[in-house]
């Protein structure tokens, strides 16, 4: 509907909101050209493919096979049977209750769900089963097509040991370390004593950073060993660890590979992953800002050749660890489609998903090695519902009260699973979507996703869109100065924000200011009420004061149409738009230049939660009179956190240390909480007695409870 | 009841202490009311005064800096070092600037026992600050007990100002705001001070269901002046600094040899979570005063006036997709019905009534395309959304206040029936209950129910149903409506048959879905979940003139 008293501008984004989830979901043909499916009708396909996940991967799987003219059957658990990827598909089965190991994993069900269904090959995507031999033999034994590597393939480079040796062997360059199974403890301390720390334990059959340590000392080596091993089970059911030389401040950069079944393999660049938290990533750009073209191509030719080493067919990427000198070490090769494999789809053109599919069915690959180009510069950003104040990411959980993809940007790509109304829930990865841009150089790319973040509305759960937009904006970041070691470098005290400069100050109060101007003057507008005051008071003036950040800021508002003259300190910002108190989005032109604002909530009490520059800011805009007033209002006293500890996040309580009675000391372990299927180790604020216990082992804790209590 | 005044110890105390103190204070400079004192009055000995050689005007004056300055500077630190905002200021914030007309400023208590003749123990409108003013524009009557003067206890001229007040905002139709910060009666003044609570009682009783009248508890009230709020629409509390009960913890201390704190006993938690006394708990003075304005915005002025229709930035005709999802397959599992209910209304803005307090039923104001709504709606997150004693309380008196003051109703009806047990039972559950689904049955107001999920026995009936005259009655695809879920069901109707499970099958088959109340009209239509805004948005306006009228009664008798 076009409200009349809206401007034109106000309706178009007011549609656009309405048509955004539509798109994301329906919008088969990408016109932006970031990659294309050049599908040609006369190639025979698969007729009916199974995708063997959910989420984004599942969703973005089954887009490429409506345009192939395949039938798509989705699997899924019994919470997940309205979700997305299921409602997309054809067909739709259910494969077993929520956890992971009795749905997306349980193989019989899918086995059944293929039979029933009779599809003839399986997508795996990536995680759950896709790096599965047995799964890959067990379709082979009952004649169905995986879409992905061969068995053998699957088998050498899914174990780091023996993938390792496969790459020595093959002339690729790889990291000093120890070439075996570390049995114990006390084994991995001897062993990483001979290397000399630091090191790196992970789990053989691990990937995505799930069961991987970085010990400096023998204390922490014993740690490790003891998280990786047990995380490492959870995750792959396998919890066999390897150790090696751990390349202090590397890049991460990987090369994506794809091969056929008749010895052709090629490079289609690389990726830079180097933006990584705990060992996961979080931004990736390709191509790199560091690899000149001959860095390039001996990494990507070293790709190639371990490619065929393996007889590798499908898309692959091989990871290398690349040191401030430009050398570089394998580090593992993933033997199936990446999550950040949208990037090298705009800066190639290629649909990797297509080409898998093609190369499972037999074809040979079109494409020769000097057909590949470097188009352009695409990032994506990994969108996560977690809170990036804690540890730059602790999940966090909800539904998704309002959602709205920036789709409406030119050039951007947003990949998902999830729609408005969705439960971002325990038992799955909080990925909320992969968001990319892509422009003719990296600075169109930067801007483009600034813009992007700016608008994109999240609302019901925590998310990191703060972090990512402060990444994406840092001086160390544009200049290409980066290392997996960037966050903890950048944010020694971990992560807190945007750091409002004085003039950005002014703007958010400002902002803030005509929000509140807003709404008050809307009180006023009562429409059936003839009781009136006959002369109203039309204010056009307003002294405010506005708390931000524990300081009171007067400001002097005056309004003209549509416009806000505000006096801060002594400075002067126009705050120019037509404010829509009901819609997210508050697009606005602050002295001149336009800005995206989200206003997040606003109550009676002049709370107004603003998100500017990707940070939300709280701010109390008050009237002068109740300020004054508000001065005389006691402080309510928070309650002493030291003594108490409560779940930072929502999970199943793995461990508790501790009884009551027991005196821990200060940093001691007291309970370990998996949520996500990542070990978060709890541990005591201060020296104390314990208290209380309010927890057991293997319960569900949301966030904030109660855990335990310290006298 | 009248036992209460002189028992509410901590009021007493605190007259007393003041009381003293007075005596060596005196704000007025003598003279000043000289020539207002009868002939009688010259001749007593205990009263000091001289001949004024001040013009009249002159008087006035210091007459209305006496009366704005109340108790004098040293009470109003006082009041401010509590925590609290003086009378007046409390006013001011409340209104809109410069909209307050005060009335009664120049009123005196008329007190000549213990001293209290002596003009040091006069106050230029005595311990209560009243008149009138706007809200966003619309007409209020507000009272402001002033707790600097006398620690604000009510006197005989303190209640006939607030009497004063209650009379005109009846005579035009304007709500009354009630600002209570008062140590109870004014002991002095003995029965007079009782009087002065029955009038109010009185007006209290007669305005009641005429304008919205509002308490807002703002320090103590204790004693029978705790009756007025209790007569009131709604009564909002300010957390730590306000109090409520019958008998101050000294006497609950020597009568029933409990130790309770004046929080436990009635602080603002007590009131909001245990006892349901009051709506509505705030942080402080100035939150308290800045949400009242917001929640005033709602209220119709009287039961004469249309409830009030905002302007609205929210497209009428949204769709609401999240709905689509919300509620969960299996029909045992909760989901939180403020999700639903934020996803409807306006701008996700939802004023709930008493949030703390019997949760398993949601109630608060909102608005469709603008127009203020109540809404009523079972919280499948507590308790399964059941009925229960509290929960059918709240909810009646809510639906009468909406249907005394022309809000449409608007009910979502998940609820799986009435608890069952002794508690419930021994509590009166039946009677209870009964006020619910009196309130439904007689509300007048354009009625629309939506059944979200359960809608099982008597309480289908209950919520809203077509059978108690539903405007429009909705079911989502997910509606159920049975007298009890398949299980229970099917262990009556299958009593001894070998396969259960498969009869209860049949039973899912055959009632859990809106079908059997589809085919009969009990429902007007099932509709997509994310369609609900814009069918209730659609409907309020054709509802706007709605006229139904309850056959004559001198009035009716709800089962109390």
């Amino acid at each position: 509907m076009a409200a009349p008293w809206l401007s034109p501008s106000v309706n178009r984004l007011l549609s656009a909101a309405k048509n955004a989830s539509l798109q994301s979901r329906c919008s088969v043909v990408l016109s932006n050209g970031q990659y294309s499916t050049v599908h040609s009708p006369t190639e025979k396909t698969f007729d009916k493919i199974l995708i063997a996940n959910r989420g984004e991967i599942a969703c973005r799987v089954i887009k490429t096979c409506k345009k192939m003219g395949i039938r798509t059957v989705a699997v899924h658990s019994d919470v997940d049977s309205s979700a997305v990827h299921v409602k997309m598909a054809d067909e739709a089965m259910c494969v077993g209750p929520a956890p992971t190991n009795k749905s997306y994993l349980n193989m019989d069900a899918i086995m059944e769900a293929i039979r029933v269904t009779g599809a003839q090959a399986v997508h795996p995507g990536y995680g759950f089963l896709s790096e599965n031999k047995e799964f890959a033999k067990r379709l082979a034994a009952n004649g169905v097509t995986f879409i992905g590597p061969d068995t053998h393939a699957i088998q050498a480079m899914g174990d780091k040991i023996e993938s390792k040796l496969i790459a020595k062997a093959a002339k690729v360059n790889t990291i000093p370390g120890f070439d075996g199974v570390v049995q114990t403890a006390e084994d991995a301390v001897k062993i990483a004593q001979d290397i000399g720390y630091p090191v790196m334990i992970k789990a053989s059959a691990g990937g995505g950073g799930k069961g991987m340590r970085i010990a400096w000392n023998d204390e922490e080596t014993r740690e490790g060993f003891r998280f990786s091993s047990q995380e490492a089970a959870s995750s792959f059911g396998d919890d066999r660890l390897l150790i090696e030389k751990y390349i202090d401040n590397p890049r991460h950069i990987e090369i994506q590979v794809l091969a056929d079944k008749h010895g052709n393999a090629l490079w289609l660049n690389e990726r830079e992953c180097s933006i990584q938290r705990r060992n996961q990533k979080v931004v990736e750009e390709a191509p790199s800002t560091f690899l000149d073209p001959v860095t390039r191509r001996a990494m990507g030719e070293q790709a190639v050749q371990l490619a065929k080493a393996v007889q590798y067919s499908s898309a692959g990427t091989v990871e290398f660890l690349v040191d401030s000198q430009k050398n570089f070490y394998f580090l593992e090769m993933n033997t199936r489609l990446q999550v950040e494999h949208p990037i090298t789809e705009c800066i190639t053109g290629l649909d990797l998903v297509e080409q898998m599919i093609r190369v499972a069915k037999g074809y040979a690959l079109k494409q020769k090695q000097e057909d590949i180009p470097i188009n352009g510069w695409a990032i994506e950003s990994r969108v996560y519902a977690e809170d990036p104040y804690k540890s730059f990411g602790l999940p966090s959980i909800g539904r998704l009260s309002q959602y709205q993809e920036p789709t409406n940007i030119s050039n951007v790509r947003v990949d998902s699973g999830i729609q408005e109304g969705s439960d971002i829930s325990i038992y799955y990865d909080p990925m909320i979507s992969k968001l990319v841009t892509y422009g003719a150089t990296r600075a169109e790319a930067l801007s483009k996703m600034e813009e992007a973040l700016d608008n994109y509305v999240i609302r019901g759960v925590t998310h990191n869109i703060p972090l990512l937009r402060e990444i994406i904006t840092h001086p160390r970041f544009i200049s290409g100065d980066i290392s997996t070691n960037f966050l903890p470098e950048v944010y020694p005290d971990g992560f807190k924000g945007h750091q409002l400069e004085e003039e950005k100050c002014r703007e958010l109060l400002a902002s803030a200011a005509a929000v509140h101007v807003t709404a008050k003057l809307r009180s006023q507008m009562v429409l059936n009420n003839l009781r009136v005051s006959s002369t109203p008071v039309e204010y056009m003036k307003w002294e405010l004061c506005v708390e931000l950040g524990g300081r009171c800021y007067s400001l002097d508002v005056t309004k003209s149409g549509n416009s806000f003259a505000v006096e801060v300190d002594g400075g002067k910002v126009e705050v120019k738009g037509e404010l829509n108190l009901a819609f997210p989005l508050l697009p606005l032109t602050i002295n001149g230049s336009p800005k995206m604002l989200q206003c997040l909530s606003r109550d009676a009490s002049g709370n107004i939660v603003l998100q500017y520059l990707g940070t939300s800011f709280k701010v109390r805009v008050l009237s002068k009179l109740a300020a004054e007033l508000n001065s005389f209002m006691p402080e309510k006293i928070p309650e002493d956190t030291s003594s108490i500890l409560r779940s930072p996040m929502p999970g199943t309580v793995v461990a508790v240390s501790v009884k009551p009675g027991d005196t821990v000391a200060e940093g001691q372990e007291i309970c370990v909480i998996e949520a996500m299927k990542m070990q978060n180790s709890l541990t005591a604020a201060k020296q104390a007695k314990v208290k209380s216990v309010h927890c057991t082992q293997g319960e569900t804790v949301g966030e904030g409870d109660l855990l335990v209590e310290l006298e | 009841m009248m036992a209460a005044f002189s028992v509410a110890r901590s009021s007493c105390g605190l007259v007393q202490g003041l009381r003293t103190s007075f005596r060596s204070f005196s704000p007025v400079k003598c003279g000043a009311v000289a020539s207002a004192v009868p002939q009688t009055n010259l001749l007593r000995g205990s009263r000091w005064y001289c001949i004024s050689h001040l013009t009249v005007k002159e008087r006035i004056d210091k007459k209305r800096k006496a009366a704005l300055a109340g108790g004098g500077q040293k009470r109003i630190d006082a009041q401010h070092k509590k925590g609290k905002l003086t009378a007046r200021e409390r006013i001011e914030l409340l209104l809109d600037s410069d909209s307050f007309v005060e009335t009664d400023m120049f009123v005196e208590h008329r007190c000549s026992d213990f001293g209290m003749e002596q003009d040091r123990n006069k106050f230029p409108g005595d311990s209560v600050v009243t008149g009138r003013g706007r809200i966003n524009g619309r007409l209020v009557y507000v009272f402001s007990q002033d707790f600097t003067v006398f620690g604000g206890s009510l006197s005989g001229a303190h209640a006939q100002k607030i009497c004063k007040i209650m009379d005109q905002a009846m005579t035009v139709g304007a709500p009354v705001i009630g600002l209570n910060d008062s140590g109870g009666a004014r002991i002095q003044e003995g029965v007079e001070s009782l009087a002065g609570y029955a009038d109010i009682f009185l007006r209290n009783v007669l305005a009641s269901g005429v304008v919205p009248q509002i308490s807002m508890i703002m320090g103590p009230c204790a004693g029978g002046a705790v009756y007025s709020p209790a007569l009131t629409d709604f009564t909002f509390m300010v957390k730590d600094t306000s109090y409520l009960f019958i008998t101050g913890p000294d006497v609950v201390k020597s009568v029933t040899n409990e130790d309770v704190t004046q929080e436990q006993l009635g602080g603002a938690k007590t009131h909001t979570s245990v006892s349901g006394v009051a709506h509505h708990a705030f942080e402080n003075d100035v939150d308290a005063l800045l949400n009242l304005r917001e929640f005033f915005n709602f209220l119709p002025l009287s039961n004469r006036d249309a409830a009030p229709i905002r302007e609205c930035h929210d497209p009428s005709d949204r769709s609401v997709p999240t709905l689509d999802t919300i509620v969960p397959f299996e029909s045992t599992k909760a989901y939180d019905m403020l999700d639903i209910i934020q996803a409807i209304v306006d701008e996700r803005d939802f004023f709930e009534i008493m949030p703390n307090y019997a949760k398993n039923i949601v109630v608060g104001f909102a608005r469709m395309n603008g127009r203020t709504v109540g809404i009523v709606g079972n919280q499948p997150k507590v308790a399964s959304g059941c009925l229960d004693i509290n929960s059918s309380v709240k909810g009646a008196r809510f639906v009468r206040f909406c249907d005394a003051f022309n809000i449409p109703i608007i009910t979502f009806v998940d609820v799986p029936g009435f608890l069952p047990g002794t508690a419930q039972e021994y509590g009166g559950i039946i009677r209870h209950g009964a006020k619910l689904l009196y309130a439904f049955a007689e509300a007048t107001v354009p009625k629309i129910t939506i059944i979200t999920r359960k809608a099982y026995g008597g309480a289908y009936d209950v919520m809203s149903s077509k059978h108690l005259r539903g405007d429009v009655n909705y079911a989502w695809p997910s509606a159920e409506v049975a007298v009890m879920g398949a299980k229970g069901a099917v262990q009556i109707i299958f009593r001894g048959k070998e396969n259960q499970a498969e009869a209860e099958a049949e039973y899912v088959e055959k009632f859990a879905n809106p079908f059997p109340a589809a085919v009969r009209g009990f429902v007007d239509d099932i509709i997509e979940p994310s369609s609900t805004r814009k069918k209730i948005c659609r409907d309020l306006e054709v509802l706007a003139s709605k006229q139904q009228v309850n056959p004559w009664k001198k009035h009716a008798n709800i089962p109390l």
